[in-house]
């Protein structure tokens, strides 16, 4: 996922240097606050070189024949907290991109941005957040897949729009983003499983080292739960609101292939069989057909049913998991 | 493993290049990278389908190679690895930008093309450019330098030790992985059953060494805020060297070298 220079024009470079730089500075100050950070510089710096080093050996990925590689971020937030995890992070990234040209000086924000900022904050926000109410094995193993996979797959979406907006690729935004996203979510569950791997081996060790959210959020809990839902609740709006505007009206990766081949975006259906009922019924069913609300075509058409989307799959996920709690506590009581 | 063996290699190449006598090496490294700065910027912002003055852009870089006697040869693996993924991404221009600019004899030039060359081009001298800065300035000195661009001690401090200790690791891997594959032989990476084991003692170890080294930095009077870098003096060579090359690199930019060539001739 290393961006090279030529995929970035100054513009987007300079900018994520600076984001990057504004996450690094605070991370920074918020190490310095910490009782033990002077011990944590020298951990940093050792655990960088570790990840560095360990990304050179393959794991065999079962039933593939390929293999795959450690990245990190998620494996340093575990054992030094999201900052010093970004942190060194950001060592790591600079070594590789000045001794091993491993992305360029000026895509070194970007790939800061893609690689250390998602692995590092965004995963160890899931991490805390399975964390809460203490740690086990199923929760380290839970969490590291969901950080790492989500991690991945928000730095290949930034490694997209950053390209796209150094205009440097004639690459359809849809067609870009199939290529990636799908690749990433096949190596993020690898990185996800080889963390939850180590992790585990280190709980069973040695689990006093093992960053540990609760004990902090007691002292000095900033992030209520709520707030955390709230936050997120904005994000899906932002999400699916906002960046639905940017969508690209062009079809989609699919749809470029069969229209390719057919010279039409839809395939062409055939008279009175199952295709015909079953299509009846999606059009009765569907509340926001084609991404939009019926009957409307307009962008705050595609803006609200962005929004709607949003909220249906949390509600939906909200709804699962209550049930599925609801399931556990009854068969709790049955065996008591 | 020859990606560990590439590694240490490359880092040994890096040692043995920072230690010989050449003008580049005893420059400021400040000078150094602000220039690799500008030349990216500079780089980078040329419009994808002017490809002549991508092209001019190479004549700083051949000056450096020639008066540094650094080879470009050197970097010829890692330019495989950019230009790899420049293709990836690129190789959608000249099929879907298909404006057909001039004919050469009867084979179409198109927009695509042209832009298509441009980033490969682009991509390969942005990485020869980072290659100088790196085979000409030593750790220690980039470090100095950063920390003259106000970039805070402790990301310095960090920067430097995972330096020092990546050699050390991974040679350690390189152990474990000789070990290993003396157990396995014939397998292509680690089997899913030792994943947590062989790399969670080494995880454990590395932990406890991070232990030691703290200790022993204590031991000699660590501090975060009184870290110390080997002063390096501003001189008129480097002065002269930004300055010749500032204005080497905006010719370049921005006038038409090639074109200008041309009319001479027409």
């Amino acid at each position: 996922m290393h961006m090279s220079d030529a995929l970035v024009s100054p513009a987007v470079g300079t900018t994520m240097l600076i984001a990057s730089g504004l996450a690094a500075a605070y991370s920074i100050k918020k190490i310095k606050q910490e009782d033990d950070f002077k011990k944590k510089i020298p951990t940093m710096g050792v655990m960088g070189a570790f990840v560095f080093a360990t990304q050179m050996v393959n794991f065999t990925i079962p039933g593939t024949g390929s293999s795959g590689h450690l990245c990190g971020g998620l494996l340093l937030s575990a054992i030094l907290g999201p900052y010093g995890g970004f942190l060194s992070m950001i060592g790591v990234l600079l070594i590789q991109c000045l001794f091993f040209a491993d992305g360029g000086l000026l895509a070194l924000g970007g790939n800061i941005w893609n690689m250390a900022f998602y692995g590092c904050f965004v995963g160890s926000l899931i991490w805390k957040l399975i964390m809460k109410n203490g740690m086990s094995k199923k929760k380290i193993i839970v969490s590291s897949i969901i950080g790492s996979v989500v991690a991945l797959q928000l730095g290949a979406f930034s490694v997209v729009i950053e390209t796209m907006l150094s205009g440097v690729t004639e690459l359809p935004f849809g067609v870009f983003l199939t290529a990636m996203q799908p690749i990433h979510l096949a190596i993020g569950l690898v990185e996800g499983l080889i963390t939850a791997g180590v992790l585990c081996f280190i709980y069973e060790a040695r689990p006093e080292m093992l960053w540990s959210p609760t004990q902090k959020m007691d002292k000095q809990s900033k992030l209520s739960y709520s707030k955390t839902i709230a936050i997120l609740v904005c994000s899906f709006i932002i999400i699916g609101g906002g960046i639905s505007l940017l969508a690209s009206s062009n079809p989609d990766g699919l749809e470029w292939s069969i229209e390719k081949i057919t010279g039409d975006t839809e395939i062409e259906k055939k008279e009175s069989n199952i295709y015909t009922e079953t299509e009846k019924i999606q059009n009765a069913t569907a509340i926001l057909p084609d991404y939009a609300i019926k009957n409307n075509d307009s962008i705050i058409g595609t803006s609200i049913s962005g929004i709607i989307g949003c909220g249906i799959t949390v509600i939906f996920l909200i709804g699962l998991g209550t049930i599925i709690k609801f399931k556990r506590k009854k068969e709790k009581v049955k065996d008591e | 493993m020859n990606k560990i063996e590439n590694a240490i290699y490359q880092i040994d190449m890096f040692d043995k290049q920072i230690n010989q006598k050449s003008i580049f090496n005893q420059l400021h490294p400040l000078f150094k990278l602000l220039l690799t700065f500008l030349y990216l910027i500079l780089l980078t912002s040329i419009n994808p389908y002017d490809i002549f003055t991508t092209i001019a852009m190479g004549i700083y870089l051949f000056i450096i190679s020639i008066v540094g006697n650094l080879p470009i040869k050197n970097c010829k693996k890692q330019l495989k690895v950019v230009l790899l993924l420049l293709i990836i991404v690129g190789i959608a221009n000249p099929i879907i930008d298909r404006r057909v600019i001039t004919y050469i004899n009867n084979i179409p030039i198109t927009t695509g093309m042209i832009s298509f060359i441009t980033l490969l081009i682009k991509g390969s001298f942005a990485l020869i450019n980072t290659y100088f800065l790196i085979a000409t300035t030593s750790i220690e000195s980039i470090c100095y330098a950063l920390k003259m661009l106000h970039l805070p001690n402790m990301l310095i401090i960090v920067f430097m030790l995972i330096y020092r200790y990546i050699t050390v690791f991974l040679k350690q891997v390189e152990d474990i992985w000789t070990a290993y594959s003396m157990r396995a032989p014939k397998q292509k990476g680690v089997h899913y059953t030792a994943w947590k084991s062989l790399i969670g003692s080494f995880m454990l170890r590395s932990i406890d060494r991070a232990q030691n080294v703290y200790e022993s930095m204590e031991l000699r009077g660590f501090s975060p805020d009184m870290f110390l870098l080997e002063k390096r003096k501003i001189n008129v060579r480097s002065v002269s060297y930004f300055t010749i090359g500032v204005m080497l690199l905006l010719i370049l930019r921005f006038i038409p070298i090639f074109n200008m060539i041309g009319y001479i001739f027409i």
